[in-house]
């Protein structure tokens, strides 16, 4: 027996995980898994990006992953996509950096610039070797 | 609960786990694991998507992308590509839904885009295993809000200003039956769901209920409150086992959550809910035959006067819906009866379900609104008629319906229209048919299913039919006389007026509509011993064009009652009294020098 108050409770659970099946409201986040980036180690990216939003309990966001981005030497590499369509793209992931990454840019809207690219000029300077 | 990146949805409706399913459901898992994905991808097995004909179906979000055809050999490179390095499989996705490699929404695709999902809405969509899934989807608040918010009169209001109409097959207008059934006085009163679903070919009832179960047992309720009763009970074939299955998981999660019972969201209504098994017997869809065999008596229609309403199961007030009317309610509740009256055409609103088979390049389940043509059905949605050939004329209506022929293509499909041109909406049958075709077969073959599935209890239906399929097989043998047309058409008004129930009140309408438009076909059969479209075995032979035989003598070896007789370089020929017309040697002939005449 269920109250009205648990099956209202039950309707906002079930619909977070069905809205993969629904619009794409939410944040979008956009693992690079091509060969490239499975080699430079996307695979413990995509699954601590999984966990952290998991544990944050952050709705709307949909986890997807993607074939090559196009510059492989800055692999494992992330693209996350805000509700208004706007792209940033984090390079040279790893499972803290990613975790951190869930924490301020998904939960607070906090980018963290010292991940992203940063094209000068139209070259991408490489933010950790440089 | 876990959070999935990606889910997985797969058809597991009658007809895409008959071609393998379940099996990919298996296979799926065992991949997943392989690549320790298990976690990260949910499986969702749900109700029929539509495309029958492309099954087993396989969609995959968030990105949409929709593979048809899956085999269980494919999954390990799906697996491979979509989930593991995130590229979609092109060889597998369904060609209408890619667009120069960008995947296209699905409510894109033609076959989806003139269609309009409401009984269906969450059918393909949840997992109706899965009440949750369910409620997600506004389930059950229909039910809470007339419970709080309505009075049986409320309810009753709302269907009438709604418009909503029967889709078992006559189209009676939902609130007077409801009306009546409320205003008839009783001790106890009964709904009962219709989903006996006899047409042959038929299948929307089933797909509604294997895809979206809960649907049906909220509206029972909400009808349970409008008329005030506490009982309900659902109808099912016992040869839909998988409907029947998922009925019973999804009565047993709606009472476990308090649902269905006593005192229902803590209110004074109470409502349960059982499941009655048929045997299959077409009259059995009969709603006064149906209140028979519920009650565990033979299934034979009862005479009306008195009405169920008044007094029907157990001789008590009784309401019968069909499946897919139930499956319509919940959603006009929350939406309001103008949005469903917007849909469709003046006087018949919402939209209606067809089982669209024969010939046409898309088969399967479709919704329409009312008032689509059956042009849009045939060419949109199904995608034309295969092999270059021409339509010749629709079935709808089964056994009690008749044939639309190609003039009236553009006729919009709505119960009045329909009726003008001597067909009706029925149940959502709907066969396509073209050139290859032979009208007087089809009637007989109705005829022959009417004389099977007659329950005999009256005279006209039982001696009537026979009658009547007696002449239709002469005349397909080649033995019809001057004056079998009309004295089949004398018949059939006989068999029409004077019949007990439904079953034989309808039951010349395939044989009326195919002689209103077929007419010259009949009598080609009665005068010129022919079969126009050359179905007819009887009425046509095999012959051997001369100047094309190239005496290979292939046809004569193929033949296997050995009829076919040559010399080299001499065209063979084929003894006719000996010929068992199976057409094998017509197959055989390399040369195509063998025609049906
Ligand atoms: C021979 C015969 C077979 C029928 N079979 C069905 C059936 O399989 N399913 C169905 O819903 N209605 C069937 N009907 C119609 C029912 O008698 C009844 O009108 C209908 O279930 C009422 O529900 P509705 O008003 O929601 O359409 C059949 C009627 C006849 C005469």
């Amino acid at each position: 027996m269920k109250s009205l108050k648990e099956l209202e409770e039950i309707r906002k659970r079930t619909l977070e995980n069905i809205n993969l099946r629904k619009g794409r409201e939410g944040y979008r986040i956009v693992v690079g898994m091509a060969t490239c980036g499975i080699a430079a180690g996307a695979r413990p990216v995509l699954t601590s990006i999984m966990d952290e939003v998991n544990k944050l309990d952050l709705k709307n966001v949909t986890v997807a992953q993607t074939g090559c981005i196009g510059a492989c030497r800055f692999e494992p590499m992330v693209e996350v996509y805000s509700p208004d369509g706007e792209k940033v793209t984090y390079i040279k992931m790893n499972p803290e950096k990613a975790k951190a990454m869930v924490a301020s840019h998904i939960k607070d809207g906090k980018v963290i610039d010292d991940y992203t690219m940063t094209v000068i000029d139209g070259k991408v300077i490489d933010p950790v070797s440089e | 609960m876990n959070f999935y990146r990606s889910q997985i949805l797969i058809c597991g409706g009658t007809g895409c786990q008959s071609s393998g399913s379940i099996e990919l459901v298996n296979t799926l898992k065992k991949e997943f694991k392989k690549h320790g994905i298990e976690n990260e991808i949910e499986i969702v097995v749900t109700g029929c998507f539509g495309l029958c004909e492309l099954g087993p179906v396989v969609i995959v979000y968030p990105e949409g992308v929709f593979y048809s055809r899956v085999e269980v050999k494919d999954i390990p490179e799906l697996v491979e590509e979509q989930f593991v390095k995130g590229r979609i499989l092109k060889r597998l996705v369904y060609h209408e839904s890619m667009d120069e490699d960008k995947v296209r929404s699905l409510t894109d695709v033609e076959f989806f885009k003139k269609q309009r999902r409401v009984a269906l809405r969450n059918c393909g969509v949840i997992n109706p295993e899965c009440i949750d899934e369910y409620l997600a989807f506004d389930g059950y608040k229909a039910l809470e809000k007339i419970l709080f918010e309505m009075t049986p009169d409320d309810v009753i209001q709302i269907m009438k200003e709604a418009g909503l109409r029967g889709r078992g097959g006559a189209g009676f207008p939902v609130f007077m039956k409801w009306q009546f059934a409320k205003n008839a006085i009783g001790d106890e009163k009964y709904v009962v769901c219709n989903a006996d679903e006899g047409d042959p070919g038929a299948f929307m009832d089933r797909s509604i209920l294997e895809g979206d179960p809960h649907s049906v047992i909220e509206a029972m309720a909400i009808a349970g409150f409008a008329i005030g009763s506490n009982q309900g009970y659902i109808y099912v074939r016992a040869e839909y086992p998988i409907a029947v299955k998922r009925l019973c998981i999804a009565i047993n999660q709606a009472k476990e959550y308090g649902i269905l019972g006593k005192n229902i969201f803590g209110t004074d209504f109470s409502f349960d809910l059982d499941i009655r098994l048929g045997a299959g017997a077409f009259v059995c869809g009969e709603e006064t035959a149906l209140l028979n065999s519920v009650e565990g008596k033979r299934g034979t229609p009862r005479p009306k006067p008195p009405f169920p309403a008044n007094k029907g199961l157990f001789a008590k007030p009784t309401i019968l819906n069909n499946v897919e009317t139930f499956a319509n309610i919940p959603i006009i509740i929350l939406k309001g009866p103008e949005w469903f009256a917007e849909i469709g055409t003046e006087k018949s609103h919402g939209t209606k379900v067809f089982a669209l088979g024969g010939k046409t390049n898309n088969t399967g389940l479709v919704e329409i609104p009312m008032g689509t043509t059956l042009r849009e059905i045939v060419y949109d949605i199904g995608g034309g008629i295969p092999n270059g050939k021409k339509f010749k004329a629709a079935q709808t209506g089964g056994p009690s319906g008749g044939c639309i022929p190609a003039e009236h293509l553009d006729t919009p499909i709505d119960y009045d229209s329909l009726q003008q041109i001597g067909s009706i909406m029925g149940s959502g049958g709907l066969i396509i048919m073209d050139e290859d075709n032979c009208m007087v077969d089809i009637a007989r073959f109705f005829m022959d299913f009417i004389v099977d599935e007659s329950c005999g209890k009256c005279t006209p239906c039982r001696v009537g039919t026979k009658r009547m399929l007696e002449m239709l097989e002469r005349i397909t043998q080649g033995k019809g006389e001057e004056g079998d047309i009309e004295r089949l058409e004398h018949l059939a008004y006989e068999i029409r007026d004077a019949s007990l129930c439904g079953l034989g009140q309808t039951a010349p309408n395939p044989v009326l509509s195919t002689i209103r438009y077929f007419r010259d076909e009949y009598e080609a059969h009665i005068r010129d011993k022919k079969c126009p479209a050359g179905v007819c075995q009887a009425l046509l032979s095999y012959v051997i064009l001369k100047d094309k035989c190239k005496a290979c003598g292939i046809c004569a070896k193929k033949c296997p009652v050995n009829c076919i007789s040559g010399k080299p370089k001499t065209p063979y020929e084929i003894d006719q009294d000996q010929c068992i017309k199976c057409g094998t040697c017509m197959e055989a002939c390399p040369f195509g020098a063998i025609i049906k005449a």
